[in-house]
C-alpha cells in the first residue's frame, strides 16, 4: 500500500480529514524548504504538497506566481526539488510528499527518468496542473511502473461523465478545485463543495482533497466536515512573502496557521 | 507521384483529439476542459453549417474588405533581380492586418455560444485591436491583456483599443511580453469561464484553437491560390510568411500543402542572431515542450523554464509556435528560417522606398527572406510573400531607432 493510501485510510478510520499544506520548493531560498516541511509536519500536516517552480504558472494567482519567481531567482530546478525531498526523507519516512507543478520541466527531464528519480527520492505522488487525463497516459504508465500515485484535478465545471474517468486515472486522492479561478483568488462555498463531493463519491471511492479558497481555521474546519482532505496553499505562501528575510518568523507563522487549522478540523 | 497530403489525410490533421502528429493536444487545467470540449463540439457543427459560413464570408467581404489583392511588386522584383515577387496584401484589411479574419470568425462563435464577454491576449496590439473592433461591432464587453513592455512599445495600438471601448490590462508578471499576456488571459478565462469567450489570436493554445484559427485564416491561401492562377496561369513556386505563433503563415500555407511543387518558408525572428540566444525562433533553435495548452517547439532552458525572447517586432516575440508548424517542420513539408532585427529593418526600408508600402515589422521578416530567396531563383519563377500587416503601428519604434522623436 502506498504511503498516501495508508495515511488516508488511517485518518478515515479515526474519523479525521487530512491536512495537506502546499509550499513552493525553493521559496524563499532553497536551503529553507526541508526545514519548512518538517515544521508543517510538526504543526499537524498529514501530507505535504511541494510545488515545482515554473516560469509560467498559468493556473496560479499572484501569490504563487511570486513564490515561483523567488525560487527561480535561485535557479531551483526539478532535480533540486527532488533533492529537497531526499533531504526531508533523511528524518521523515512516514509523511507522504506530493509534487505539484506544470508539465514542461517534466517533459524536459523525460517521463521515465522523472518517475524513477522521484520514486528514488521518496516522492509519493505527482499532480501536474496542465495535464488532464486525456494527455496523461504516457506519464501515468511511468508513474505506475514506479509505484507513484497520480493526483488529478476535478473542477466545479467538470461534467459527470468526466468525473468517473478522472477518478479512475487517479490514485491516492483526487484534488477538487473548489472555485472557478486561480489559486488564492476567492473564498469557497461549502454547500456547493458538498454537493459536488456527493456527485464524486457516487462514482468513486477514492478520497477527495479540497483546495482553493481555504484561508483560515474556520474554513478548514468547514471543509474538513465534508472532504477527506483539506489543501491549503496561498495563505502559507503569503507568510513567506511578508517575511522574506526572517526565516524564524516564517516558520513560526506557518506553524501557527497550520496548527490552528489542525485543532479546528479535529475539534 | 501523387501527393502524400491528400484531402483525406489532411482531414485527420489534427486528429479527433487535436493532435498534429505528436504536437498539439489539450494541456490545460481541468477547469477549462469542459469549455474546450463544448467549443470543439459547437465548432464542428458550425464548420459545416452553410449559414455560419455565409455569415463569416459576408463579413469578410463587406466589413474586412476581402478579397485582399495579390500585388505584383515589380520594382522590388527588378531590384532583387530574381523570381517574380507577389505580395498578398493583408495589410489592406480593415484594422490593418490578417488578425481580423480570425477575430470575425471567433466573435461569431462567441455569439453562437451566447457569451457576452470576450477576452484576448495581444503582442504588437494588432490582435487586440482586431478583437476590440469586432467586440465594438457586436456590442460585446472586451478586455485585452498585453505585456507591460508591449504596452510601452505599441502605445498607439493601446489607444486604439481604448477608443474602441476595450479595457487594456498591462501584464507586469514574468517577461512582460506576449507569453505573459497569454498566461494572464488564461487566468481570467479560468475565473470567468461561464460568461467569457477567449479569442486566441494565433494558431497556438489548446485544441480546438489551433484548428479553428487556421480554418478562419485559410481564406488568405485560398484567395492567393486563385489569384495566382488567374494572373499567372499556374501555382507559385514558393510561399513566404513570418511566424510568431504562425497564424498568417498557416493561413497562406494550408491550401497549398497538397501541392507538392509549392515550397513553403516560415520566417522566425532571429533577433540579435540565433547564436546570441536573444531571438524568438523556437522552430530554428528550440525543442519540443508543452506551453499554453499544446505540445510544440519551444524555447526553454535545461530545466524546462520558458526562456525570455527577443525580437524588434512585438508580434513575433513569443517562445512557442503553433503546433501545426511543428508538424510541418518535422514532416519536412515546410522549411523554417530566421531573419535578424537588422535584416528585417533593412527590408522595411526597402519596401517602403521601392514600392511605397510600409510593412509591419513582423511582415518585414517575410519580406527580407522573400528577397533573399528570390535572388537565388530564376526570373520565370514566382514567390508569394504574405504582407501580413501594415507598419503604421511601428512608426514609434522605427523613429526611435533613427533617433527621432515623433
Amino acid at each position: 500500500m502506498s504511503r498516501i493510501k495508508a495515511v488516508m485510510s488511517q485518518l478515515k478510520s479515526d474519523g479525521k480529514s487530512a491536512l495537506i499544506p502546499y509550499i513552493t520548493g525553493g521559496d524563499p531560498v532553497p536551503g529553507l524548504t526541508v526545514e519548512l516541511m518538517h515544521e508543517l509536519v510538526n504543526a499537524g500536516a498529514d501530507i505535504i504538497e511541494l510545488g515545482i517552480p515554473f516560469s509560467d504558472p498559468m493556473a496560479d494567482g499572484p501569490v504563487i506566481q511570486l513564490a515561483c519567481e523567488r525560487a527561480l531567482e535561485h535557479n531551483v530546478s526539478l532535480d533540486d526539488i527532488l533533492s529537497m525531498v531526499s533531504g526531508f526523507r533523511e528524518t521523515n519516512t512516514s509523511t507522504p510528499v506530493v509534487l505539484m507543478g506544470y508539465l514542461n520541466p517534466i517533459v524536459k527531464m523525460g517521463y521515465g527518468l522523472f518517475a524513477s528519480k522521484a520514486a528514488g527520492a521518496g516522492v509519493d505522488g505527482v499532480l501536474v496542473v496542465d495535464l488532464p487525463p486525456e494527455e496523461g497516459h504516457q506519464l501515468l504508465v511511468e508513474m505506475r511502473n514506479n509505484n507513484l500515485d497520480s493526483v488529478y484535478l476535478i473542477a466545479p465545471t467538470t461534467t459527470d461523465d468526466r468525473i468517473k474517468a478522472i477518478c479512475d486515472a487517479s490514485s491516492g486522492y483526487v484534488y477538487y478545485v473548489s472555485v472557478k479561478g486561480v489559486t488564492g483568488s476567492a473564498s469557497l462555498d461549502v454547500a456547493s463543495v458538498a454537493a459536488k463531493l456527493a456527485v464524486i463519491r457516487n462514482k468513486s471511492d477514492i478520497p477527495v482533497g479540497v483546495g482553493f479558497g481555504i484561508k483560515d481555521a474556520e474554513s478548514a474546519a468547514a471543509v474538513a466536515k465534508v472532504a477527506d482532505g483539506v489543501i491549503v496553499g496561498s495563505v502559507l505562501v503569503n507568510t513567506i512573502a511578508s517575511n522574506i528575510d526572517n526565516h524564524a518568523a516564517i516558520k513560526a507563522k506557518m506553524y501557527n496557521i497550520v496548527s490552528s487549522m489542525r485543532q479546528a478540523m479535529d475539534a | 507521384m501523387p501527393t502524400k497530403y491528400t484531402d483525406d489525410m489532411l482531414q485527420q490533421i489534427p486528429d479527433a483529439t487535436g493532435h498534429f502528429g505528436e504536437f498539439g493536444g489539450r494541456f490545460v487545467s481541468e477547469t477549462l476542459m469542459p469549455s474546450l470540449l463544448q467549443l470543439e463540439e459547437q465548432y464542428n457543427t458550425l464548420k459545416h453549417d452553410p449559414e455560419f459560413q455565409e455569415e463569416f464570408y459576408r463579413d469578410l467581404a463587406d466589413y474586412v474588405g476581402r478579397p485582399s489583392p495579390l500585388y505584383f511588386a515589380e520594382r522590388l522584383t527588378d531590384k532583387v533581380g530574381g523570381a517574380k515577387i507577389y505580395l498578398k496584401r493583408e495589410d489592406l484589411n480593415h484594422t490593418g492586418a490578417h488578425k481580423v479574419n480570425n477575430t470575425i470568425g471567433q466573435a461569431l462563435l462567441a455569439k453562437h455560444l451566447g457569451k457576452p464577454r470576450i477576452i484576448a491576449e495581444t503582442g504588437a496590439g494588432q490582435h487586440g485591436v482586431a478583437t476590440a473592433t469586432v467586440a465594438a461591432r457586436l456590442g460585446l464587453e472586451c478586455t485585452v491583456f498585453m505585456g507591460a513592455e508591449d504596452v510601452q512599445r505599441q502605445a498607439q495600438n493601446v489607444y486604439r483599443m481604448k477608443l474602441l471601448g476595450a479595457t487594456v490590462v498591462p501584464v507586469e508578471s514574468g517577461t512582460r511580453t506576449l507569453k505573459d499576456a497569454m498566461n494572464e488571459a488564461m487566468r481570467d478565462w479560468v475565473t470567468n469561464v461561464d460568461n467569457t469567450f477567449y479569442i486566441i489570436g494565433t494558431v497556438a493554445g489548446p485544441h480546438p484553437y489551433p484548428m479553428l484559427v487556421r480554418d478562419f485564416q485559410t481564406v488568405i491561401g485560398k484567395e492567393a491560390k486563385q489569384q495566382c492562377l488567374d494572373k499567372e496561369g499556374r501555382l507559385p513556386d514558393a510561399l513566404v510568411a513570418c511566424v510568431g505563433g504562425g497564424s498568417n503563415a498557416i493561413g497562406l500555407f494550408y491550401p497549398f500543402i497538397g501541392d507538392d511543387s509549392v515550397k513553403m518558408y516560415g520566417v522566425e525572428a532571429a533577433g540579435h542572431g540565433l547564436e546570441s540566444g536573444e531571438h524568438a525562433a523556437p522552430l530554428c533553435a528550440g525543442e519540443p515542450g508543452v506551453l499554453h495548452g499544446n505540445r510544440t517547439y519551444l524555447m526553454s532552458d535545461n530545466n524546462g523554464q520558458i526562456s525570455a525572447t527577443h525580437s524588434v517586432s512585438a508580434g513575433l516575440d513569443y517562445p512557442g509556435v503553433g503546433p501545426e508548424h511543428s508538424w510541418l517542420k518535422d514532416e519536412g513539408r515546410a522549411e523554417y528560417v530566421a531573419i535578424t532585427d537588422d535584416e528585417a529593418l533593412d527590408a522595411f526600408r526597402t519596401l517602403t522606398r521601392v514600392e511605397g508600402i510600409i510593412p509591419a515589422l513582423e511582415s518585414s521578416h517575410a519580406i527580407a527572406y522573400g528577397m533573399k530567396l528570390a535572388k537565388q531563383m530564376d526570373k520565370d519563377q514566382i514567390i508569394i510573400v504574405n504582407l501580413s500587416g501594415r507598419g503604421d503601428k511601428d512608426m514609434h519604434t522605427i523613429a526611435e531607432i533613427d533617433g527621432i522623436t515623433v
